[in-house]
């Protein structure tokens, strides 16, 4: 059992990589659910009175509120659906908490309220209930906002990490990266323009379009948010002791993505998306699978980027077409800009 | 020290002493120029950028040239011959970088 | 992404990778240095070690400026950025370097005005943005980004703007080069030569390593099929018995170096008597200090500077590993103590740091058996 040593938190601790885990893992989880084996996943499953629900917690923080793409008041109802719905759930009624700053323009407020109803009209979701605290001026950003969602589970399909075997492919929805870069751009630190706007979405839609065509065949699936598909595959990794090899020019990345990452040093893999999710697929749903997707809107740049091994067990190697290969692991915390 | 991208320049931004806009892929950012003083880029140019500033033009040629001698790379003797006195410049020299 | 992607071209490297085994003489092992970290970097990225052959050995050099910075500096950058109205602005590369009182990073947590910038610039633009604060940039670098700060200083100077300073880490790479030929474990066969610091220094600097030493030294650039080429380049040099100063970077590097970039640096630096490298110890004429003129925007003249000396814990092996003597897992501490998460040393932090880029790219690839070779 990890303990947690830290004399204090940190900004790396909600990054998401392995600072993140230390503190969930060597904190949280022996006080809060001690005794488990199961593996931490987006949702928890469980059964009230033996009616199975899908039960999830999300928290959003982010500046700038509002940027190309999207909005935290989005993002919080994308982001709490995504959960559901990589846990093999659909969502169907949310609460919300905000933390507000005193002397936030109720404009933009409002605005946030605003994206919200129409983001729970798209996902076709309620918001049955909610609480409101108001914090000092400086002490929150503007807003803070938190959500739990409950849902039911989709029939057919069961998500566990150890039900990954090797030969299973990996599939991911669509371009990386368009989330977090475009986040980075909008605080304005580094002076770069991009056409790039935040991928934040539904994705629900889309895994019940590959629950509905290959449900027996769908193994795990994760959106990979904070820490980007490096730690999600991680995770997995870890988590089935297993191997992951992902090949390098099946992963999708759109041009400014690219172009910002090799400017800033920073790596596609590590970077935050909101609107995709990766899947493991056995082998012979794979083709299929990727088909499904494909053919649903919102899922025609989908690829099948790579496959589980034996080895490099609890790892995640990345291959080139000429037989180079890194391995890619999780960031302690935040990808940093470099320039060496 | 090394992480140094080419980008293209994209505009030269008026009234400001030697500084331009450069673009990689879609993605913008301001550039300063003062390290190319001697050989100013034009619109259009490629220059290396490291830390915002152009540290060099690109020669496109070279490049080409380069690219050239890659293909040619194990097909004939004539190109060994080439890869050989690839980039050999006169060796008088004098160490140092500052008086 | 133009003059990046024809580099990357996996037929152009598949090919250049056999033309470097027809050309690796089997009976002989080829200790090859690249001294920058940024190659140092690009080899693991790029999973060059894969396709080469395995009598062609990659030594990692010293060419990474937060590697070899000693600990004391980052200390007294931090001790003077307490001051609640000092902003703190460096690199991201330093954001995680460890101190003797944490990196800039748990100051921060703290309570320290730390913040990340791309470009000195950006770090003057935030002192113009605070009129009422004092920024301090931490430069740190070889000739590659000193200019860059000069440029900045000489922009602070001739825009009247007082609340900037500079604390100035900025070495030079011959020195660095110098030591290891210096050193009496290295037995090196050629050099993969400083890509970026040589477009403004130029190839001549190098010229004493293939007249005095004997040994080859190819510039060279960063994408896959330079490394490449630059090994072809050295393997001919070797087997012709030659040794001289090549430039396979021949696109970005002029022979003559940026005679503008040089003037820049020699307008507002001087050079140190001497500087203390980490594992390479006080080297005399190796590091840049900012001139009299510029005494304004010199941190080090504004303020009171602790002089902080902070030596590695003895069973960090940094300087052996800096200087190519020692592989990281060789380092007693590597992968146990000191580890990304929690570094003893800069070379586990510095995303060009041998240390780091073994642990994050290859270290647990030994499992993998399944990597098919090229040729």
């Amino acid at each position: 059992m990890v303990r947690f040593r830290d004399p204090q938190i940190e900004m790396a601790h909600g990054a998401g990589g392995k600072a993140s885990r230390r503190l969930v893992e060597g904190l949280f989880a022996p006080l809060l659910f001690p005794g488990s084996v199961e593996p931490l996943s987006d949702a928890a499953h469980l059964k009230v009175n033996g009616t199975p629900v899908a039960f999830t917690t999300d928290s959003f923080v982010v500046k700038p509120l509002r940027f190309p793409g999207g909005s935290i008041g989005e993002l919080a109802v994308n982001g709490t659906m995504n959960d559901l719905a990589v846990s093999g759930a659909k969502g169907c009624a949310m609460v919300v908490t905000f933390i507000l700053e005193e002397g936030l323009p109720t404009s933009v407020l409002a605005a946030e309220v605003r994206a919200m109803s129409e983001a729970l009209r798209r996902a076709g979701v309620t918001m049955c209930g909610g609480d409101t605290k108001v914090v000092e001026r400086g002490k929150a950003d503007g807003m803070y906002i938190t959500t739990a969602g409950i849902g039911s589970s989709l029939p057919g399909v069961k998500i566990d990490a150890r039900s990954v075997r090797p030969g299973d492919k990996i599939l991911l929805s669509g371009p990386i990266g368009d989330h977090g870069i475009t986040i980075l751009l909008a605080r304005g630190d580094l002076d770069l323009e991009a056409d790039l706007c935040s991928d934040t979405r539904s994705v629900l839609p889309l895994v019940e379009a590959l629950v509905a065509e290959c449900g027996p065949g769908v193994r795990w699936m994760r959106d990979p948010t904070r820490g980007g598909v490096a730690t999600s595959l991680n995770e997995l990794a870890r988590d089935c002791g297993l191997g992951i090899e992902l090949l390098e020019e099946e992963i999708p990345v759109r041009d400014a993505v690219r172009g910002a990452c090799e400017l800033l040093g920073l790596d596609p893999l590590h970077i935050a998306n909101e609107g995709q999710f990766l899947a493991v697929v056995s082998q012979d749903y794979a083709d299929m699978a990727l088909n499904a997707l494909q053919q649903t809107d919102g899922g025609e740049e989908a690829r099948i980027i790579g496959q589980v091994h034996e080895e490099p067990a609890n790892a995640v190697l990345v291959t080139t077409r000429y037989g180079g290969s890194r391995i890619v692991d999780m960031l302690v915390g935040d990808p940093l800009p470099r320039i060496c | 020290m090394c992480l140094a991208i080419p980008g293209k320049i994209v505009e030269l931004v008026a009234g400001q002493n030697r500084v331009g806009t450069v673009e990689v892929t879609g993605v913008r950012r301001k550039v300063q120029l003062g390290l190319l003083e001697d050989d100013m880029p034009q619109v259009g140019d490629w220059v290396l950028i490291h830390v915002g500033f152009a540290m060099s033009k690109i020669s496109e040629q070279d490049a080409m040239e380069q690219m050239r001698l890659l293909r040619a790379l194990g097909e004939t003797e004539q190109a060994m011959e080439e890869v050989r006195g690839y980039g050999l410049e006169d060796d008088v020299g004098h160490e140092g970088l500052l008086q | 992404m133009r003059y990046v992607d024809e580099f990357r071209d996996p037929e152009l490297i598949t090919k250049a990778s056999e033309e470097i085994r027809r050309l690796a003489d089997p009976a002989r092992h080829y200790r090859i240095m690249e001294v920058c970290g940024g190659h140092t970097h690009a080899i693991y990225r790029f999973g060059l070690k894969d396709i080469l052959p395995l009598n062609i050995e990659l030594i990692h050099g010293p060419g990474c400026p937060v590697c070899v910075l000693p600990m004391g500096r980052i200390d007294d950058g931090l001790a003077i950025a307490e001051d609640p109205n000092i902003i703190f602005a460096a690199f991201g590369d330093m954001m995680r370097v460890p101190g003797a009182h944490g990196s800039p990073f748990e100051h921060k947590a703290r309570g320290t005005d730390v913040r990340i910038v791309y470009s000195p610039a950006d770090a003057l633009e935030l002192a113009k943005k605070y009129p009422e604060r004092e920024v301090i940039f931490f430069a740190i670098g070889f000739e590659t980004t000193a200019p860059s700060t000069a440029l900045t200083l000489m922009s602070a100077k001739a825009q009247g703007i007082r609340n900037f300073s500079i604390f100035c880490n900025h070495v030079t790479i011959v020195p660095a080069i110098r030591a290891i030929l210096d050193s009496p474990d290295m037995r090196l066969d050629g050099f993969i030569g400083p890509g970026h610091v040589s477009t403004v220094i130029g190839c001549r600097p190098y010229e004493w390593i293939a007249r005095n030493e004997g040994k080859p030294v190819v510039t060279s650039g960063f994408e896959p099929l330079d490394l490449l080429q630059s090994i072809v380049m050295l393997l001919r040099q070797l087997h012709a018995g030659e040794a001289r100063v090549e430039n396979q970077y021949k696109r970005v590097v002029p022979w003559e170096g940026n005679r503008a970039a040089l003037k820049v640096m020699a307008e507002v630096f001087e050079l140190r008597p001497y500087f203390e490298w980490r594992g390479l110890g006080f080297i005399s004429q190796s590091a840049l200090r900012i001139r009299d003129k510029y005494a304004t925007w010199d941190a080090e003249q504004r303020y009171a500077v602790p002089e902080t000396r902070v030596a590695d814990p003895k069973s960090a092996q940094c300087g052996e590993v800096l200087k190519g003597v020692l592989k990281p897992a060789q380092c007693k501490l590597f992968g146990k103590e000191c580890t990304p998460e929690h570094p003893i040393g800069a070379l586990m932090v510095s995303s060009e740091g041998s240390c780091a880029a073994y642990y994050n790219y290859e270290y647990r690839k030994s499992l993998v058996t399944r990597i098919a070779s090229v040729a």
